[in-house]
């Protein structure tokens, strides 16, 4: 690209931008990195998953369990919302009366700006003493994936219809014209047209699952155990760092920052896949 | 000038290339017995705020080529699309007039446009395989239409392949995405995916316009080869191609603010001699 000397000026300012936002992330790594340095240092990133229990008082740091607390809510939450949420749009923008799409489709969007935690008081007043009315104590792992299956639904349903409103109109008539009922024109051309911003948008509601603390810090029981039910109460990784931090101190401390290490791990692992998922585009 | 009579519309094989050049014009021959295929009858089509094109009537007949031309927004799509009812797709579109396909008639309320569409295939300017495997593209019209046998369903791929010449160029990648092809290949696929329904008629609007010039003329032969076991319908603005492929030609033009039809006849007699003075400026290039 040859650079003329207008372009000049725009380039500076997007390339610092750009360097803004890298250094930013990079910092913060570096700071939790910084953080969990003498813990780390200490007892090894090892004994954070195999120690028995999380009393880093008496130096025992076993993560795992919230660890695996933290991946069940999300993939649980994952697992309803996606298809509830498709379900909701591929009604809404091909079968609905316009009457009922429209407002329906308000509704989503207003869904997605409710804050997390009037999403944790309605849990904690309504859905938890519900499912403590059939398996006590109702703050569980299933209180958990409910909360966080209906915060993160309006962003796989508003992705969802934002991907397929953008499969060109060409498929459409292409399917109308080999014959294909509206089911085959959904099910086989448009869902596979716009299955890299479907995936896209599940990947980023899985990111909001994994890092989503206040709603289900509030609906959870917070007892760090490895869930073996949906009954189970369960501390996430994330409730874990907001429950503590306030009085931990040394070692203890550190330790919370391996917690954030860890759930940035996840997130990387997840926004990984994802650009791999995305570079597969041509091969849907 | 005389006209080298022959029977060109049945027997496609022996056609010869050189016979569709620009020089005289082996165009136009009596096909067969012209046998109307589509009948259409004093059709008019309206959008919610104006009259695309108004009392057309022509006979399409079976195994010939149909070349339709005239400029820009003339009508000439919209009337296409009118034949296999992908004009419900267009809110606020309305129909007037009869179109009957072998004495069915396309716009009836009772009409299974499923079915109809089956018998008629459409080809778009803009090749639009699925986002999906080679294989895929081909399987899926035929699965919809209530094929499964894993053998019918693997011999009427290849032999869709085969007719559009894409086989031997993608036999060994079918599993492979759709469009990875090139732009002529897409396009080809698009005619096989027609095809492989086993359509009777085949519409297709502008097929050759998005493609490069050697793609282009890939695909010219193939329709040129359709001739005589499908009845074509082919809407273009390129005339020398009309010119090259068709058996009938017609010709519209804006008048009195919406489309109609100037002038229908053996493709020979529309391009040398054009009953009407719209039709002689717009082959001569004088006008559009």
């Amino acid at each position: 690209m040859s650079r003329s000397r207008t372009d000049q000026p725009l380039i500076s300012v997007l390339a610092i931008s750009a360097v803004i936002a890298a250094a930013i992330l990079l910092l913060i790594l570096l700071f939790l990195l910084r953080e969990s340095w003498p813990v780390l240092n200490k007892v090894g990133i090892l004994r954070f998953f195999t120690d028995d229990g999380w009393y880093p008082l008496e130096a025992r740091f076993g993560l795992a369990p919230m660890l695996w607390a933290t991946l069940a809510v999300g993939i649980g939450a994952v697992l309803v919302a996606t298809p509830l949420g498709l379900a909701a749009t591929l009604f809404t923008r091909f079968y609905a009366p316009r009457w009922l799409a429209l407002p329906f489709q308000r509704m989503v969007a207003l869904l997605a700006g409710i804050p997390s935690v009037v999403f944790g008081l309605w849990g904690l007043t309504v859905l938890v003493p519900f499912i403590a009315a059939f398996e006590p104590p109702g703050a569980s792992l299933l209180a958990g994936i409910l909360i966080l299956t209906i915060m993160i639904l309006p962003t796989i349903a508003l992705t969802a219809d934002a991907a397929l409103a953008a499969v060109p109109e060409h498929y459409l008539r292409g399917s109308a014209a080999l014959g294909f009922s509206r089911a085959t024109t959904i099910l086989g051309v448009l869902l596979p047209a716009a299955k890299a911003g479907i995936t896209g948008g599940i990947l980023l509601a899985a990111a909001r699952a994994l890092g989503e603390t206040m709603a289900v810090l509030m609906v959870a029981g917070n007892v760090v155990q490895t869930p073996t039910s949906l009954f189970d109460p369960i501390r996430t990784l994330t409730a874990n760092i907001a429950l503590e931090m306030a009085y931990a101190t040394g070692d203890h401390r550190a330790s919370l920052f391996v917690s954030g290490l860890m759930l940035m791990g996840l997130v990387l692992v997840l926004a990984m896949s994802a650009s791999r998922l995305g570079g597969g585009r041509l091969h849907g | 000038m005389t006209v080298i009579e022959k029977n060109v519309c049945c027997t496609p094989s022996e056609m010869s290339s050189e016979a569709f050049t620009l020089g005289p014009l082996q165009l136009g021959p009596p096909c067969c017995d012209p046998e109307p295929h589509i009948q259409i009858k004093n059709l008019s089509l309206s959008y919610a705020d104006k009259t695309a094109l108004s009392g057309v009537s022509l006979d399409i007949y079976r195994g010939c080529i149909t070349a339709l031309i005239g400029p820009s927004g003339c009508g000439k799509t919209s009337f296409l699309s009118s034949l296999n009812r992908l004009t419900d797709m267009i809110a606020g579109c309305k129909i007037k007039g009869e179109i009957l396909v072998d004495s069915v008639n396309v716009h009836a309320a009772n009409t299974d446009v499923q079915a109809l569409r089956r018998r008629i295939g459409m080809i778009f300017q803009k090749p639009n395989p699925f986002p999906l495997s080679i294989r895929r593209n081909l399987e899926m019209p035929l699965k919809e239409h209530g094929i499964r046998d894993r053998y019918v369903l693997s011999h009427r791929v290849e032999k869709a392949l085969t007719d559009v010449g894409l086989w031997d160029e993608v036999k060994d990648r079918l599993d492979s995405p759709a469009l990875a092809l090139s732009g002529g290949q897409q396009q080809r696929l698009c005619i096989a995916r027609a095809l492989v329904l086993e359509p009777e008629i085949l519409l297709m609007d502008e097929p050759c316009s998005a493609l490069d010039p050697l793609s282009s003329a890939v695909v010219e032969d193939l329709i040129k080869s359709l001739r005589g076991r499908y009845t074509v319908v082919i809407v273009t603005h390129n005339l020398a191609q009309a010119r090259r492929i068709a058996n009938y030609a017609g010709f519209f033009w804006m008048q009195e603010r919406t489309g109609t039809l100037i002038e229908f006849g053996r493709c020979q007699q529309i391009f040398e001699a054009p009953a009407h003075q719209l039709t002689a400026a717009y082959v001569s290039g004088a006008r559009g």
